[in-house]
């Protein structure tokens, strides 16, 4: 049951993310990058995560998406690019190669040590039908004892990335014209 | 049959493996597109599968401290296509094509 699961999911995860790369519509590639993103909350789900599968939902598929989606039709390019022409002599074969070289060399690290991880933490609880919150609550301790800095330093980050935004967006008005 | 499925039970390498290969689409995608919405996509899913590689590990080393960093991540990552969305908005406010080949009056 569990290898389904991952199959399926992985099938997401990729196909999706193939449809990113190669979708010559950004709004098919949006599309494709919503299907990767439920693979990888199904991942998280198998895996014990809920919450963060239901974040991942939520502001990834829900916010992030819709983001992208938003500005395109703002910016109306929601038509089809042409990629048959290849501006950068060499570029898709060199990108192909180093690409597959990033991947081969992690996927070589990750064989070769994959016996020399052991249990560290004090673990991951599952979540039952006994304790459906049991996910939540161990990951909200850890946020708001050890990582409570970190946590605001967050809220920091977000208010300044909306101001900066605003900023950035809004129309500057030349000077001595208007009120 | 059960027995085979036993023994293909996927182990968290299945996962990390398959993080690779996404980081590495993304990887590819971020050197090939030219549009900057689709290269902005590009980089979270090479987001996405570091989170997914911090899950499966959190998992294996028995710790939460991989879902809380995954978490931070996403916040991370949120405040980053904001800014990102508004820099391009910007840009598209002066030109009509949405290439990042035109984007190159900044070179020395």
């Amino acid at each position: 049951m569990e290898l389904f699961v991952f199959v399926v999911a992985a099938a997401m995860v990729l196909v999706g993310a193939i449809g990113v790369v190669t979708r010559s519509n950004p709004v098919h590639a949006a599309m494709s990058l919503v299907l990767t993103l439920f693979g990888i909350a199904v991942m998280f789900v198998s895996h014990n995560a809920h919450f963060l599968a239901a974040v991942q939902v939520i502001v990834y598929a829900g916010a992030i998406v819709v983001l992208f989606l938003f500005v395109i039709m703002l910016l109306g390019v929601d038509t089809a690019e042409d990629l048959s022409v290849e501006p950068i002599t060499n570029q898709r074969p060199l990108a192909l190669i180093i690409g597959l070289g990033i991947s081969a060399i992690v996927i070589a690290a990750i064989v070769s040590s994959r016996t020399g991880l052991g249990p560290s933490g004090e673990g991951v609880n599952e979540t039952t039908l006994e304790s459906p919150d049991a996910n939540i609550r161990q990951l909200a301790r850890v946020i708001f004892s050890d990582n409570v800095f970190a946590f605001e330093l967050t809220s920091v980050l977000l208010l300044v990335a909306v101001i900066g935004t605003v900023v950035m967006a809004r129309k500057t008005k030349s000077v001595g014209t208007g009120k | 049959m059960s027995v085979m499925f036993s023994l293909a039970e996927p182990t968290s390498t299945w996962y990390l493996v398959l993080s690779a290969v996404l980081f590495g689409i993304g990887t590819i995608g971020v050197m090939v597109r030219r549009n900057p919405l689709i290269m902005f996509m590009c980089i979270e899913l090479m987001l996405n599968a570091v989170n997914l590689s911090f899950v499966a590990l959190s998992s294996q080393i028995a710790n939460i401290d991989g879902q809380v960093v995954v978490f931070f991540v996403l916040v991370v990552a949120a405040a980053e296509v904001v800014v990102g969305l508004g820099i391009i908005v910007s840009i598209m406010r002066r030109r009509t094509t949405l290439t990042v080949d035109d984007m190159s009056g900044l070179k020395g």
